[in-house]
Parts: structure tokens; sequence; C-alpha cells
């Protein structure tokens, strides 16, 4: 397998590079049949960095999540995060270690409502999943912990209605604040502005811009909406059949030969 | 701001809370009723408002499953099944009273939904429900052949009813009495249920038969959690199989075939899988329609069809379920 | 070794025979994504309408096994287009729901018309007696059971490998509108599937009447074997089918000889097994 090309220094974060990566990947692959969707990707993840992955469709960024996130299971490799290893584990499993994950086409709860969505999340994260007996309506805190948390994405207004009568960008936001309710330490964004309106679109990258000044959580980003990914990545790293093909600053990207060829006809912003 | 379209996991507004308080009060009346019932209908009337009791908690346990956690099975007799021949068998072999006797029988119901379950949770859709379908086909097959245990298919009769426990005197023999337990333990045994769907894990639950896969990223085991739905409806079933089998004087194998599996199934969808009352009424509806229907043809089975093909396809929600939801839509 | 023989014997003709009607609900599932509890409804009427046909209208035997199965044809396009048409798309819960609904109306109706009390239909005369076979004595009709479900099962191989209608079906059957976007009618498609669904199932039915007692409930029966065969063999299988069909009529005609202790449980242990270590079915296509 040969090694992937790189076309700049970043193999770390731009701070002092003496942090373990919160997530390593090594030569984690994905093959089905005789395709390989993912084909040996090496990869670090420094903690409370935002790292844009980018890519011509068919690149496997979206098997690269599942594989992350345990919705698949690698054929080899190997994922380490925060020093545990979890390749191939449940996706239950990873979700509890601290990474979550949006998903490309919305993955709400339609007749619930948007608190509680939320609350789903949040009686999950709080060990509350088999609690047989206690009111879940009567648990004003719990009420009062998703709404902080709709508050953050602009939806609070909405607590109490179905969720499967809210607008697309309403239920994509919905979603985030699902993902955020489950208390990641690695958020895991697929595609968050497809199909949003460009007013919807700037609301979605100043709020992960917020998220990522607070320094809670790292996020990983895969987009095709350039002004997005040159908005918010510390770090783009560039899939092209499998495999990492480039990574580095915006700068670096934007210039890099082999990126372009790979992008071929696709316009460059 | 918006309104309407609340679910009913979440009474949010004043509207909605009188309506609760009235449905409340409705309950309670209706309860009362239903106590004094013996005492003004013939006792034909009796056994038929025991059976719908019965059936109604039957059906209650299978729509845990099915309408709250989406998971459709084809073997839910099974465990009312077992709580009939286990409660057969230990009043006709150690003569305890009733209420260790469904005791025992809700246990042994939850065990074998345990094992059962342990397997099929593990599959989805059309897959789980088939293979519930075989593991209750296997426990008929069992009962059906095992008849140095359960005598067959001439099932077990002739077991008395002793006292009933708990220092109570009671007369369990005479059909007022008895219909009056059924239901205060039925009425018991709604208002844990009710409780359990009302918890943070009947919260999952509709979370689950709405998006497993989300749920499972949240960091739930949906496996885990679909296993213990299952046993719980396996026991409530089992529970009313227990009472059940005096109530019937026999417990035989077609209380554990397939078709007997289908019985909940239909009560449900007739009253509605959205409600949880709807299962309820949906097995009055079908014990009462039977009782008329029957006295006039034997065709009660073609009827049935047509009104569940009907259901089906027009009125999704069931009768009980399409009546609250026009009254809910009108607030 | 001659019970051997004659459970193989018992066994090829029941497998065989449970081929032609699951093949015809694993088709209609395939094209359709319904499970189609009315399918043992249909295979029941085929039996009755054989009776009805021989009885009533005194036909002899061959005339009724053409035409009984195409009444229970056309009567199933009108339920496909009355009924049926009215749940796809929806959860496959509801299509089980609507075709156990159906189930049930069948089997009450067969009692409306023929009573509820057993009918029996004799064999042509050309097919009745027995023949001798490595010393056992076996019924020559068994063994027209067996020749017709294997001339079955060669036509409708057949149909789809070779005819331009078979390449149709499969086509609508791996993607509904793919096959839209080639101009083929899928509507017409799938009820055209459902009808020859139904055909076999009463083709069966026709065949069977002569062996088997006709009375209410052999629709019950049959729809669970036929489940059974369609798990084994794989859902959307067609070689699954026939070695589901076989794996139980072994069950069936070995169980049923040598454990008969536990030979009821046997079918749906089988079932049981097969889900869990391949739910998928033992020959089911990957793209199943």
């Amino acid at each position: 397998m040969t090694p992937p090309r790189r076309t700049a220094v970043a193999e770390g974060s731009r701070a002092a590079g003496d942090v373990a990566p919160l997530l390593s990947v090594r030569g984690l692959s994905k093959r089905f049949g005789g395709v390989r969707a993912v084909d040996g990707i090496d990869l670090d993840v420094q903690p409370h960095e935002t790292v844009a992955l980018i890519g011509p469709n068919g690149a496997g960024k979206t098997t690269f999540y599942n594989l992350l996130s345990g919705r698949m299971q690698p054929t080899t490799g190997t994922v380490v995060f925060d020093g545990r290893d979890v390749t191939g584990l449940a996706p239950h499993e990873i979700s509890r270690l601290g990474i979550s994950r949006s998903f490309q086409i919305t993955n709400i709860f339609p007749e619930l409502t948007a608190r509680e969505n939320v609350e789903v999340a949040l009686t999950a994260v709080h060990g509350r999943a088999l609690r047989l007996f206690s009111r879940a309506a009567a648990d004003s805190a719990l009420h009062e912990e998703a709404d902080a948390l709709l508050a953050r994405l602009g939806l609070v207004a909405l607590a109490t209605t179905r969720a499967g009568t809210l607008s697309y960008g309403d239920k994509r936001l919905l979603e985030i604040a699902i993902v955020l309710a489950t208390r990641p330490r690695l958020v895991l964004l697929d595609e968050p502005t497809a199909g949003m309106t460009p007013e919807e679109t700037r609301g979605v990258v100043e709020l992960v811009r917020q998220l990522a000044a607070s320094t809670q959580y790292t996020f990983l980003i895969t987009e095709h909406d350039m002004e997005v990914v040159f908005g918010l990545a510390d770090r783009i790293v560039v899939l092209h059949r499998g495999r990492v093909l480039a990574q580095g600053s915006a700068d670096e990207i934007r210039v890099s030969r082999e990126v372009r060829e790979a992008y071929l006809g696709e316009p460059d912003d | 701001m918006a309104s309407g379209g609340e679910t009913v996991l979440a009474p949010a507004r004043a509207g909605r809370r009188a309506l609760h308080v009235a449905t409340g009060a409705l309950l309670v009346v209706l309860l009362a009723a239903l106590w004094l019932l013996p005492g003004w209908v013939p006792y034909f009337y009796v056994f038929v408002a025991t059976r719908i009791l019965l059936m109604g908690l039957f059906a209650a346990s299978f729509n845990l499953i099915f309408g709250y956690g989406g998971m459709l099975s084809f073997g839910h007799a099974a465990f009312f099944g077992a709580g009939a021949y286990t409660s057969a068998l230990v009043l006709l072999h150690f003569g305890w009273p009733l209420v260790a006797v469904i005791v025992a029988a809700t246990i042994v119901a939850a065990l074998l939904a345990w094992v059962i379950g342990a397997f099929c949770v593990r599959l989805d859709e059309v897959y789980f429900a088939m293979l519930t379908l075989a593991f209750g086909m296997m426990v008929y097959a069992v009962v059906h052949q095992w008849r140095s245990l359960t005598n067959g298919s001439d099932g077990i009769a002739g077991f008395p009813l002793g006292r009933f426990g708990l220092g109570l005197d009671l007369q369990l023999a005479d059909p007022a009495v008895y219909y009056r337990v059924v239901l205060v333990v039925v009425a018991l045994a709604a208002v844990v249920l009710h409780r359990i769907t009302r918890s943070p894990f009947g919260l999952l639950l509709t979370a689950i038969r709405q998006n497993a896969e989300r749920v499972s990223f949240c960091g739930v085991n949906v496996r885990r959690h679909r296993l213990i739905a299952f046993v719980i409806a396996g026991a409530f079933a089992g529970l009313a199989g227990a009472l059940f089998a005096p109530f019937n004087r026999v417990a035989n194998p077609d209380m554990v075939h397939w078709t007997q599996s289908a019985q909940p199934v239909l009560m449900t969808i007739l009253g509605g899988t959205g409600y949880f009352l709807g299962p309820f009424f949906g097995a009055a509806i079908f014990v009462l329609l039977e009782t008329w229907i029957t006295t006039y043809t034997e065709r009660w089975m073609l009827f049935l069809g047509v009104v569940l093909a009907v259901l089906v396809i027009f009125f999704r929600r069931g009768i009980f379920g399409t009546i609250v939801d026009g009254l809910a839509r009108r607030r | 070794m001659q019970g051997i023989l004659a459970a193989l014997l018992n066994s090829l003709e029941i497998g065989l025979l449970l081929f032609v009607i699951a093949v015809g609900l694993n088709i209609v599932f395939g094209v359709l994504n319904v499970i189609n509890f009315a399918h043992g409804g249909l295979y029941m009427l085929g039996a009755y309408f054989t009776y009805a046909l021989v009885s009533y209208a005194g036909l002899p035997f061959w005339p009724a096994l053409v035409l009984a199965p195409l009444a229970v044809a056309l009567l199933s396009i009108l339920l496909e287009r009355i009924v049926l048409q009215r749940v796809y798309g929806r959860d496959v819960s509801d299509s089980l729901l609507v075709t156990f609904a159906l189930l049930l109306v069948i089997d009450d109706a067969v009692q409306i018309v023929w009573g509820s009390g057993i009918h029996v239909v004799a064999p042509p005369p050309s097919l009745r007696g027995t023949v001798e076979v490595f010393g056992i004595t076996y019924p020559l009709y068994s063994f027209f059971v067996m020749g017709a479900a294997l001339a079955a099962m060669l036509a409708l191989w057949l149909f789809f490998a070779r005819t331009r209608a078979g390449r149709i079906v499969r086509a609508a059957a791996i993607d509904r509108r793919m096959a839209e976007g080639i101009g083929i009618n899928v509507p017409r498609v799938v009820t055209g599937v459902f009808a020859l669904g139904a055909w076999m199932a009463g083709a069966a039915g026709v065949v069977a009447a002569p062996m088997r007692a006709i009375a209410p409930g052999m629709g019950d029966r049959i729809i669970i074997d036929a489940f059974i065969v369609v798990v084994i063999g794989g859902l959307g299988s067609f070689p699954g089918t026939l070695l589901g069909a076989l794996v139980l009529g072994a069950i069936y005609g070995f169980g049923g000889r040598y454990l008969p202790q536990v030979n009821l449980v046997l079918p749906y242990l089988g079932m049981a097994l097969v889900l869990l270590l391949r739910p998928r079915g033992l020959l089911a296509r990957r793209a199943a």
C-alpha cells in the first residue's frame, strides 16, 4: 500500500505539537467486493481542531465516517480515539466513548417534539435509558437542559413542535442539537449545510465557529461548499478514491496541483 | 410559535392538561361502573367482561412492543400460553393461592420471553416477525407433543381454584368475585404498564421505533432495550394468561397457536396502536362484536377480515385512535 | 431400506408441491415487496374450485386443472386492484395485516359457499392406482404431482431466463424506478406478477386436491409451510425456494417417520436456525 502523499507540513495542528492526537487513524480500508471505498487512510486529528474533509463524490468521505462511527466494520486498519483502540466497535459504544456524528440525510425522530428529540440523547447520556418508573414528562431539569441546547442552535421557540413538521434547515439544526446532547469530544458533521439556503448556511458556519472557539469540541466536517470549508477549517484533508490525496491549510490546498487535477473540471472557489 | 402537533408523550399546555384531567375522571367513572357491573347485568355479560379485560391486557402488552416499540411479533401467544399453563399446572399439582400462582406464571412467562427475545431482537422487521412466528409455533409444538407435562391436545382441566391469598377470603368460584379480582389486577397492571410507557425507557422505546439507528448513535444499546421491552410485554401477557386459565377452566395448545397470536394484533389494530387505551378498546370491540355476530352467523371471521382490511387501509389509527385524534384536533 | 425409500418419495412429493406454492409467494415478495398471507387462501381456492367444477359442473379433472387456476388468477387480479394497491409503499406490517385480513375473508367465504365439512375429489381414472417402485407400492398420482411440479418449475425457469416478459419482471424486481424509467409499465407488471403467483398457488391447490382433504383451514396450514420454505431458502431466491422446499419436505417425510415424538417442532426449529445463522436464507442473493 503506497503511503498517502502530502503536500504540506500539516501532520499536526497549528498549536505546539506535543499534544497527542485525539483521533489517530492508520491504514483504514473498506472493501466492498472489488470496490475499495476507503483505501488506506492515515489521519491524525488534534484536540480542538476543526478539520474539513473534502473530495469529489465517491471519494469515500461518508464511508470513512461510517467506519469511524461504527456503522461499518473496516476491512483493515485501526482507529485510535483518545488513546483507546475503537476499531470495529458498535455504534453505541463509540458514541459513549465520545464520538458523535450527524448524517447526510437528516436523521431525527419525526413524531417527537424538538425538545423530546434532544431529551432522547440526554436520557442516554445521563444513563437513564432503563428507568422504567419515573415520568419523563415531569423531569423539568431535563427539559431545561434540552431547551438550553435548543437555544444554542436557535431552536428553542420550536421546542414543543413535532420534529417532522420542521423546515428542512431546522431539522438539520435539530440533528446537530442531538449530536451535541450526547456530549461528544469529537463531532463528525456530514455535509451539515447540504440543501440549506445561504442564510441558513451562514448560520451553521457561525454556530460551528462559536462551538469550536469554546474548545469543548473537536470537529471533523465533510463539505462540498468551499466557502464553508475555507471559513471554518484549521486544516483541510482532501480525499480522492478512498485515499488522502493532500492535507494542509487552506492556502496550501488552494495551490496544490494534485488537488486541482483530482477535481478536474470542478470549480475551485 | 408552532401550534398543534404535540405528541401524547408531552402534555405541554393548559388545554391539553384539561383534556387529561377529563380523561382521568372518565376513567375513574368507567372503573367504578365496571366494578358495579355484576349488579346489573346477567352473568353472561360478566363472563364477556372478564374476557374483555384479560384480552385487553394481552393486547396492551403486545402494543408495548408493536405500537411503542415498532416490533411486529407473531408469537406473542407463547407467553400468554406459558402463563396459562403455569397457572393450570401449579393449581393442579400444588394448589397454591391465586396470588402466588399469578406471580409464578408471570415470572415463567418473563423467562420464556427472555430466552426467545434474546434471539429475536437480533433481527429486524420482516425477519423479526418470522422468527417470533417460528418460536411461537415451536412452543406450540412442544406443548402439543409433551403429553406427559401438558396433556397434549386435550389440555389441562379440572384444576381447582383455591384461595386467593393475602388473607382475603374470596369466593373465587363465584364469577362475579373472580371478575372483580381480574378487574383489580388488570387495572393495576395497566397502571404499571402505562407508567412504563411514560418513563425515560418508554421515550427511548418510541424513539427506537421511529429511528433505531439514531438512537444507537446516541449511545443506547438498542438490542438490549428491545429485549427488555420484549420481556416486559411477555410478562404482562403471561399475567393475562395466568388469570385466563382458571376463567376458561382449561389450558390447551390452541392458546399458543399463531392464530391466538393474531388476536392481540387484531385487537390492537382495531383499537389503535397510537394510544395506550387503544388495545383495551380494541379488545372490547372485538369481543363484543364477536359475541354479537356469532349469535346470527358463524361467519365472524369474514366480518372481522373486512373490518380489519378497512381499518388498515383507511383508518390506520384504529377506531379509538381515530376518535381521539379527531377530538384532540378540535382543541 | 424400504422405509427410507418411502420417506424419500414422501419428502419429494411434499417438497415439490411446496416449491410450487412457495415460489409464487417468493416471486410476489420479490417484485411487490409484499408478503401475501392470503397466498394460502388462494391455494385453498384452487382446491375448492376444482371440487366445484368436478362436482357441480361435472367436468372431468383435466379441464378443471386448466380452469381452476385461471379462476384463482382472475380473482387475485380483482383483489390486487381493489385491496392490495392501497397499501403499496407503506410499512411491510400493513401489507401483512391486509393480506391476513384477506385470508380471514377467504377462510369464511369457502365455508359459506361449500360448508365447513370435508370434500373429496377423486383423481382422474388414468392416474388412479399404485405402482411398484424398488419393492414398495406408491400411488401413481403422487408421481403425477411430482412430475407436474417439475414441469411447472421448468416452465417458470424458462419464463424468467429466456422470455422477454420474464426479463421485464426481473428488471422490475431489481429496481422499480429504473424499470419505469425505461418505459416498463410497472403497475401492470405488478398485477401480472401477483396473478402469476396466484395462478401457481391455485394450480398447486388443484393438483393437491385429489390427495388431500379439501377443508377449511388448509390455507392456514400451508401458508406457514410456505413461509418456512421461503425463509430457509431466502426471500427473493428461486433456487433457494427449491432448496428450502426440499429441506422442509425432507423434514416432514423423514421426521414424520423416524422422529414422531418431536416431528411437530422440527420445521419451526429449522426455520429458526436459518433465521439466526443465515437470516437472508441459505441461498439468498446479495441484492435481497
